[in-house]
């Protein structure tokens, strides 16, 4: 049993540190939150540079090959700087599912582009009525001239006003069960009858779109994986990309905690610092619980992912 | 990372469950200690024969050296061991305070002698240990303490008071800290001694709880003479020899302790599935399912957080963080199942054992009650998050 991380991810959090330090600063994430991109080409060409987009994508699609507990490491300190963008959005929701579900030719063509920077993706699921389940989706996708034609509205779907491809989650037969009949389409951003609005939202460094599919028509290979098939793996993908949000929170919880203690040790009330008083002290102590049982449970969850253990999408 | 063991540790489980099947001590009630490993004084001579057939099969003390009666294995062996007598509910060590704290530290710190004489009776259950730490005047603020021992030729002699002493009134040895020069800073004037509790002067009085049992005890000295034979790691050098078995008490007791929390969240939920509230199983009222979902959640963290304590402590390095959340997070976690169980339980809470409709027998009224003292012993809950903000975020001394 070894519960830690090995010399190259200590490697790759020293690198990520280093880089983010120096590119993603206070000043850079302010400015990104102010505007509706959250992010500039030239940082994101920057990333590809990294061989982060495709860290986790198998090599024969432009990857790296990585695990997740290897994106844990990336993705922390992108939490400890706050890093704004569509990466969660490009690489994990969007591109993750098209490698779950995707046929080699689609995995070839998207995977790489993203990997290189050249494409953004997002994943179009949840609706108005936010449900995260399969009953949730009414968006519907019927069989029409050589393909089909997709109709609904989409809510909350991350940073689809940056996105080169949407994987849009509808219904192509009604079934008893509300897990079966979804289907998984690609859907272009320039496709006729898509509509996407940016919404304002409380995290400015997250950009949220409502996006309304009137009509628009797409192809039969925009079909992603089996037709009513959509729902395995759509699962799958959800489970493991949570990972990635857990692991950004557990960095950006540790800054905090670090930023606190050490405003705690300068600042002084009543002749010493506030850390010494124990009304601080516990609290500051409880904070420390908080971040490290936060860790435990996301490293196992990516550990559990890279092993494919069945308890995997509990632990996540 | 790699949470697999390696096939000769999965052996050695394999092993440990096979004998435990088979050796179980079938006067041991298994049902009563379901959630609680605190010997019960009905139990201890069960217990003193039970750890003597655990050591001649050769698994007590699994992380000792071989020259102190151990196994020389490492802290996974001992892990191991822990959680499958936790899941086989099988009775705990008696003498855990010896195998844990006094054995390792006299490995540590012992003359020849010393380790000759002393670790393989702790080992076998021959002699049972106990803690003279903590004085009326002196519990979280150990340095405090005030029991004297003054040089008279070859012999010290004590006079003072320990108390919450746990085993006293069935120990044979005692660790324990008398102040040997009081006009030395408070930490430097302190010897560590090994105690014979038989010694002349020496009277142990059992204190009774609120769970109504004596667990522990005052012990008073009385010209209690040591000789000096008997000084553990030199003369005014006590604080750093207790400081050591504290250290060893933290792992001593963490390991098999997260098993335990997963058998009591399990009892829960059984205990949950056979109670009903206005006419609905317990099992379906959405709230309790959110809080037993919870427990479960602090329970598979405290197991994740210990594997990475453990990983540090095999490659040799000191715990982190990690370690030092655990007693805490643990006790937390311990009375919130304790506390769901009595909310589980609605009226019939308030039976205790001995009542016909009392439910499982009163156990969960014991173990309730046993663990209010949780966040006291051991380092209280407040002492741990000083520590931490101390030690481990680096916030100035108050």
């Amino acid at each position: 049993m070894d519960f830690g991380f090995s010399p190259e991810q200590e490697m790759l959090r020293a690198t990520a540190r280093k880089f983010l330090e120096n590119e993603c600063t206070s000043t850079f994430v302010r400015a990104r939150m102010a505007e509706p991109a959250g992010v500039t080409d030239e940082f994101w060409a920057k990333l590809a540079e990294q061989g982060w987009l495709g860290l986790v994508y198998p090599e024969e699609y432009g990857g790296t090959g990585l695990g997740f507990v290897d994106l844990t490491v990336l993705m922390e300190e992108m939490g400890r700087v706050v890093m704004p963008g569509p990466f969660f959005s490009t690489v994990l929701l969007g591109g993750l599912t098209i490698l779950e579900a995707g046929s080699a030719a689609q995995k070839k063509e998207w995977l790489t582009k993203i990997a290189q920077g050249e494409a953004k993706a997002t994943l179009a699921w949840t609706e108005p009525s936010a449900r995260w389940d399969a009953a949730g989706v009414t968006t519907t996708a019927r069989a029409g001239g050589t393909g089909f034609v997709i109709n609904g509205t989409k809510l909350f779907v991350p940073d689809a006003h940056l996105a080169d491809v949407l994987v849009v989650v509808a219904r192509t037969s009604e079934s008893k069960k509300s897990d079966e009949g979804l289907s998984l389409f690609l859907v272009a951003k320039d496709a006729k009858g898509l509509d996407v609005q940016l919404l304002p939202t409380m995290d400015q460094t997250r950009k949220l779109c409502e996006v309304t599919l009137t009509e628009v028509a797409v192809s039969a290979d925009a079909l992603l994986g089996a037709r009513d098939g959509g729902w395995a793996p759509l699962s799958r993908v959800v489970a493991r990309a949570m990972v990635a949000p857990c692991a950004e929170m557990c960095g950006g919880a540790q800054r905090v905690l670090d930023m606190t203690t050490e405003s705690a040790t300068i600042r002084v009330a009543f002749g010493k610092p506030i850390g010494s008083y124990q009304g601080v002290k516990h609290r500051a102590a409880d904070m420390l619980v908080d971040v490290e049982n936060g860790k435990s449970l996301t490293y196992y969850a990516a550990w559990a992912m890279d092993e494919n253990v069945p308890e995997a999408p509990l632990a996540a | 990372m790699d949470f697999t063991l390696t096939p000769e540790q999965e052996a050695f489980r394999e092993s440990v469950r096979a004998w435990l099947t088979a050796n179980m001590p079938k006067e041991w009630d298994r049902r009563v200690t379901a959630t609680s490993d605190v010997p019960r004084p009905e139990a201890y001579d069960v217990l003193r024969q039970w750890q003597r057939t655990m050591y001649d099969a050769g698994f007590v003390g699994l992380t000792w050296p071989k020259e102190a009666g151990g196994q020389g294995l490492t802290f996974i062996e001992e892990m191991i061991l822990h959680q499958e007598m936790a899941l086989a509910k099988a009775p705990p060590i008696l003498n855990i305070l010896g195998v844990g704290m006094a054995g390792p530290t006299i490995v540590a710190y012992g003359t020849d002698e010393q380790k000759r004489r002393y670790p393989p009776k702790i080992l076998s259950c021959e002699e049972i240990w106990c803690q003279g730490y903590s004085e009326p005047n002196a519990g979280s603020d150990l340095a405090a303490l005030q029991t004297r021992a003054v040089k008279d030729g070859a012999h010290w002699v004590v006079n003072g008071q320990k108390v919450w002493t746990s085993l006293a009134h069935i120990a044979d040895y005692m660790m324990l800290l008398a102040r040997t020069d009081p006009d030395a800073p408070r930490h430097k004037g302190i010897t560590y001694f090994l105690l014979d509790m038989k010694t002349p002067g020496v009277t142990v009085k059992p204190l009774r709880q609120l769970t109504g049992d004596a667990e522990f005890n005052e012990v008073f000295f009385d010209n209690v003479r040591i000789h000096e034979s008997q000084v553990l790691g030199g003369v005014n050098n006590g604080w750093a020899v207790g400081m050591t078995t504290l250290m060893y008490e933290r792992l001593a007791l963490g390991f098999g302790l997260q098993v335990r929390l997963r058998i009591a969240v399990d009892g829960l939920i059984e205990l949950a599935r056979r109670m009903e509230k206005e006419g609905r199983q317990l099992t379906k009222d959405p709230v309790m399912r959110q809080k037993i979902a919870q427990l479960w959640i602090d329970t598979e963290c405290l197991k994740y957080t210990g594997a990475r304590a453990i990983t540090k402590l095999l490659k040799g390095e000191l715990p982190g963080p990690e370690a030092s959340t655990g007693k805490m997070v643990w006790v937390e976690t311990h009375q919130k199942i304790q506390e769901l169980a009595m909310e589980i339980e609605g009226p019939y809470s308030q039976l205790m054992r001995g009542a016909d409709r009392a439910v499982e027998n009163g156990a969960w009224q014991y173990t309730f009650l046993r663990s209010r003292a949780n966040s006291i012993e051991g380092g209280t809950t407040e002492i741990q998050k000083n520590i931490i903000a101390e030690r481990v975020l680096g916030l100035p001394k108050g």
